[in-house]
């Protein structure tokens, strides 16, 4: 931390701890990827091995199976792990590797309508199919 | 007006630097630390940058499950499509990718994770880890592919 100078007496708190740590929403961060990626470990499981057991599935044996309330169920858990945790890690691929403030905060906005996007495709899908067409 | 120029190594500015009458003269380059193209990646460095392409490939994926899941939800005939496509060889070189991806970062990630309590970090178990990540990557896509080609 730098001196505390005559100007430095006069910034608020914010404006003292910006740029200097976390101020709360680096761990935050850290704990959700981790929380997230604990969860995804029997998601993805479960999604590999359904992927197996459903190759070349008919249309009627699909949307039979995403109907089953457990499978409807794990599938939206799944998304909406798999997806913050993907919005999560990318955003700290940004931060690594975009150095411009604009383009970065662009891109930190992108990804964050480009995930919710992406998971409200998703899981309208899912709730048509599993409540029945 | 005076201008005073500091002693210290650090007293270029705007990569400038002032000779005794004060007049900028160019920077002379220095010496830089080591830089990608000229440094051998260790195994250990190699299995880190690895584990952030799988995460990035596995988010630019998640367009192709909404694809999937969209076509599914639009009726019979989309559905057919998109199943073909995955069928086909090419979804099929696709799919095997994505379960490389995944599996080498399920792996490396529960290395993370590990990690992260403070474990394994020094150099020859972060060494000897490797293995096991590419090991368990490896057999796990062999024996889901072994899964997937037998039940057939
Ligand atoms: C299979 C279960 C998964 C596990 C156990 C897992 C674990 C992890 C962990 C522990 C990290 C943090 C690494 C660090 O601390 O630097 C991470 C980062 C990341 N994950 Fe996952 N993950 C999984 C699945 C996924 C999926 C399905 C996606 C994408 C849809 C994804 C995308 C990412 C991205 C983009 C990062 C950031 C990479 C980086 O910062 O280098 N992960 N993952």
């Amino acid at each position: 931390m730098p001196k505390n100078t005559e100007q430095d007496r006069l910034k608020s708190p914010l404006a003292k701890a910006r740029g200097h740590g976390s101020a709360h929403h680096g761990a935050d961060h850290w704990l959700h990827q981790k929380i997230t990626a604990i969860a995804n470990v029997p998601l993805v499981i479960w999604l590999v091995y359904s992927i197996v057991d459903l190759k070349g599935a008919s249309y009627g044996e699909f949307t039979a199976w995403l109907a089953a309330p457990l499978n409807a169920v794990l599938m939206i858990l799944l998304l909406i792990s798999t997806l913050y945790h993907a919005r999560l890690g990318t955003q700290v691929v940004i931060e690594d590797y975009i150095a411009s403030p604009c383009l970065r905060t662009a891109k930190l906005i992108g990804i964050r309508l480009f995930f919710f996007a992406i998971g409200v495709a998703c899981i309208f899908s899912v709730l048509k199919i599993a409540l029945g067409q | 007006m005076m201008i005073t120029v500091r002693k210290s190594h650090h007293s270029q500015t705007k990569g400038l630097r002032y000779n005794m009458s004060n007049t900028p003269t160019k920077r002379v380059p220095r010496p830089l630390s080591p830089h990608l193209q000229v440094y051998k990646l260790p195994l250990t460095a190699l299995c880190s940058i690895t584990h952030r392409i799988c995460g990035v490939g596995l988010s630019l994926g998640t367009i192709l499950v909404a694809a999937f899941l969209l076509a599914a939800a639009s009726g019979e005939g989309p559905y057919n499509t998109v199943m073909g496509i995955a069928s086909s060889p090419l979804g099929q070189l696709i799919l095997f990718f994505w379960s490389v991806a995944l599996y080498y970062h399920l792996c490396s990630g529960i290395r993370h994770m590990i990690w992260d309590t403070g474990r394994c970090l020094d150099k020859n178990t972060a060494m000897r880890t490797n293995y096991y990540v590419i090991a368990g990557a490896a057999a796990l896509t062999v024996s889901t592919w072994a899964c997937a080609i037998m039940t057939l």
